[in-house]
């Protein structure tokens, strides 16, 4: 032991015959050769043991509750989880939502039918367009007219480049959350692009109050057929891209392969919709089922998962913006000619032209955009495919100026349902993958 | 609804309106009380508040898997004062069908045939205070813990919540 003293490094083996193999780390060698080869190559890493085995012997002393949110980066906006812990693994989550509440629906009760977009729109602020439609939709089907064709493949067009856009910040954000960062920049980079031709269509980038009753607001601005084929290439270019750098990446798949789980019964009973039920194998899209706005037309498949797992669902996002600019371009082949809204007087303002000429015309110009128009007596339930699932308006009018009622179907509350479900008896770390790949909005959740 | 032959029995009672497909005929017809009419070209049943459960267990036998959505509406001079109202789809027969059931606060809950009922009965009795018997976890889910009252009846005023720091002396 003496003769250490002075000795920092030495060969294993020569060491003098009286040297103490307690405090080297000589005894911890002797101690492997007693180990059984499976133990040896779990700790070498070679073996990976299943962290999800249900563990009794777990005491209550581990068991705790953690607070998640909802100030916490990775929820997307305000969502607050509940989680019990047994350890690492988490036994029970509960979401706890309301924090974005703003009464959206008894707003909705206030504004007139005209001005109910406006409104409808900042729900679900990833898919303003298709939150306007369903509402215009909902009011056109109590009316009973019909729009003309050329605003109905405009809002085709536009709502499939605003699923475009928001399943780009789905995989951004899932990227972000797991930790593939530059996944983040780039999907935000393309949906910018989007983003301004949406800025040169209706004047603002998100709450467009674009689709409207009756029609759109505005026609197609000068040169949108060269910004829509610019879009197309780049998405089409640079999605494969980013798809290439994720889908065998192995740390992206292990972080997402057999992640937040959940099988097609589950989804059906915890009324689950969109991606998240597609990607567990149901082929259920309402453009297929239910078609609207002539949205038959237009050839696209419906891409499907098979396991339900994070990993699937990122895989059907990716596909469905493929297939969406499929459908964005033969939309913007076959965009017909005509009017941008009905014709119907009772719905649409008089043209520019009539108001100078026309002292009837400013009056019924004033009348439309100050008491708005009286829609029929009835009750409907519309709905569309938004990019996270069933986007239903619930319209109830008695006649008057204003909607009786106005229910909003979130599809971002009811998936919501999915976490605790996806998230029971998996690790604390998948937790934000899970979320990722459910892509709630919070104001579609809370509205 | 045309051939009234074949029931003479019950020929009186017969005179109400079923769906000419089989789907919703087979659905409805049990249920006497019952009655069937199309808003705006969609299916509507209306069923009193007490058959709602029965009524979701045979319509999810019968191809309805999916409940997509459970809202109220408040019509405020009416008895019974609310509309429950239910939206179902059926992946298999590709159709939805809407229930409506009118009540002054209690209703049997959907939870127990469809678990996705939980979040929409959760927002209904926060929004309107109807109490869903049987539910599991029947608490305020947008509103605060705390909130008096429910946002969404009619005698429910659009005003104003006094804010802090307002009544404070004015700067200028």
């Amino acid at each position: 032991m003496t003769k250490s003293k002075d000795v920092d490094l030495w060969i294993s083996g020569t060491e003098e015959p009286d040297w103490d193999t307690s405090t080297t780390d000589e005894g911890s060698q002797e101690m492997a050769s007693t180990e059984t080869d499976y133990r040896l190559r779990e700790q070498l890493g070679s073996v990976v043991t299943d962290d999800y085995v249900f563990d009794d012997e777990i005491s209550d002393d581990e068991r705790m509750i953690v607070n998640m949110g909802p100030q916490h980066p990775s929820t997307h906006g305000v969502l607050r989880l509940q989680i019990e812990l047994e350890g690492e693994i988490i036994r029970r989550t509960k979401p706890v939502i309301g924090y974005l509440h703003t009464g959206m629906e008894k707003t909705g009760e206030e504004l007139t039918f005209m001005q109910g977009p406006t409104n409808v729109t900042r729900m679900d602020y990833l898919a303003s367009f298709h939150n306007e439609h369903c509402y215009s939709m909902a009011v056109e089907r109590l009316l009973g007219i019909e729009v003309p064709p050329r605003a109905n493949t405009i809002r085709v067009l536009l709502t499939e480049l605003n699923r475009i856009s928001s399943h780009l910040v789905a995989m951004a954000t899932n990227g972000m959350d797991i930790g593939a960062v530059s996944i983040m920049t780039y999907g935000f980079r393309d949906r910018e692009q989007i983003l301004a031709f949406f800025e040169k269509t209706s004047g603002v980038r998100m709450n467009h109050n674009f689709i409207r009753p009756g029609g759109v607001a505005a026609d197609l601005p000068p040169g949108w057929r060269a910004d829509v084929k610019a879009i197309l290439e780049n998405i089409r270019r640079r999605v494969v891209d980013y798809d290439d750098m994720l889908k065998e990446n192995p740390i992206w798949n292990g972080r997402t392969r057999g992640v937040g789980v959940i099988t097609p019964e589950e989804c059906l009973a915890y009324s689950i919709t969109g991606p998240t039920l597609r990607s567990a194998g149901v082929d259920w899209d309402l453009r297929k089922v239910f078609p609207y706005a002539g949205i038959e037309q237009f050839e696209f498949e419906v891409p499907l998962g098979t396991r339900g797992d994070v990993y699937d669902r990122y895989r059907v996002r990716i596909e469905e913006i493929l297939q969406s600019a499929r459908i964005v371009e033969q939309a913007a082949e076959a965009m017909p000619k005509g009017d941008y809204r009905s014709d119907d007087r009772k719905v649409t303002p008089p043209p520019r032209m009539r108001i100078d000429e026309s002292m009837e015309a400013l009056i019924h110009h004033f009348k439309i955009f100050t008491e708005g128009f009286r829609v029929p007596a009835g009750e409907t339930y519309v709905a569309v495919e938004s990019p996270r699932g069933e986007l239903g308006c619930y319209l109830v009018s008695i006649g008057e100026g204003k909607p009786y009622r106005m229910h909003t179907r979130a599809p971002s509350f009811y998936n919501l349902q999915a976490l605790p479900i996806m998230m029971a008896d998996s690790l604390l770390a998948d937790t934000i993958a899970t979320i990722a790949s459910l892509d709630p909005v919070m104001g579609d959740v809370d509205r | 609804m045309t051939d009234q032959s074949q029931t003479p029995a019950v020929a009186a009672e017969e005179t109400r309106l079923l769906p000419s497909d089989e789907i919703l005929k087979g659905l409805i017809e049990p249920f006497a009380d019952a009655s069937w009419a199309t808003s705006a070209g969609q299916d509507v049943v209306t069923l009193p508040a007490d058959q709602l459960r029965a009524f979701g267990e045979s319509a999810l036998q019968g191809g309805f898997e999916l409940l997509s959505d459970v809202t109220a509406v408040d019509w405020l001079s009416r008895q019974p004062r609310f509309d429950v109202v239910v939206n179902l789809v059926s992946l298999q027969h590709r159709r939805r069908l809407r229930i409506i059931v009118q009540t002054d606060s209690d209703i049997p809950s959907l939870v127990t045939v469809w678990p996705g009922a939980n979040y929409a009965e959760r927002e209904a009795f926060d929004m309107f205070g109807i109490n869903f018997v049987d539910h599991p976890d029947l608490t305020r889910i947008l509103m605060p813990d705390e909130w008096e009252g429910y946002p969404l009846r009619k005698d429910f005023a659009v005003g104003s919540v006094p804010v802090q720091f307002k009544a404070s002396h004015k700067v200028r």
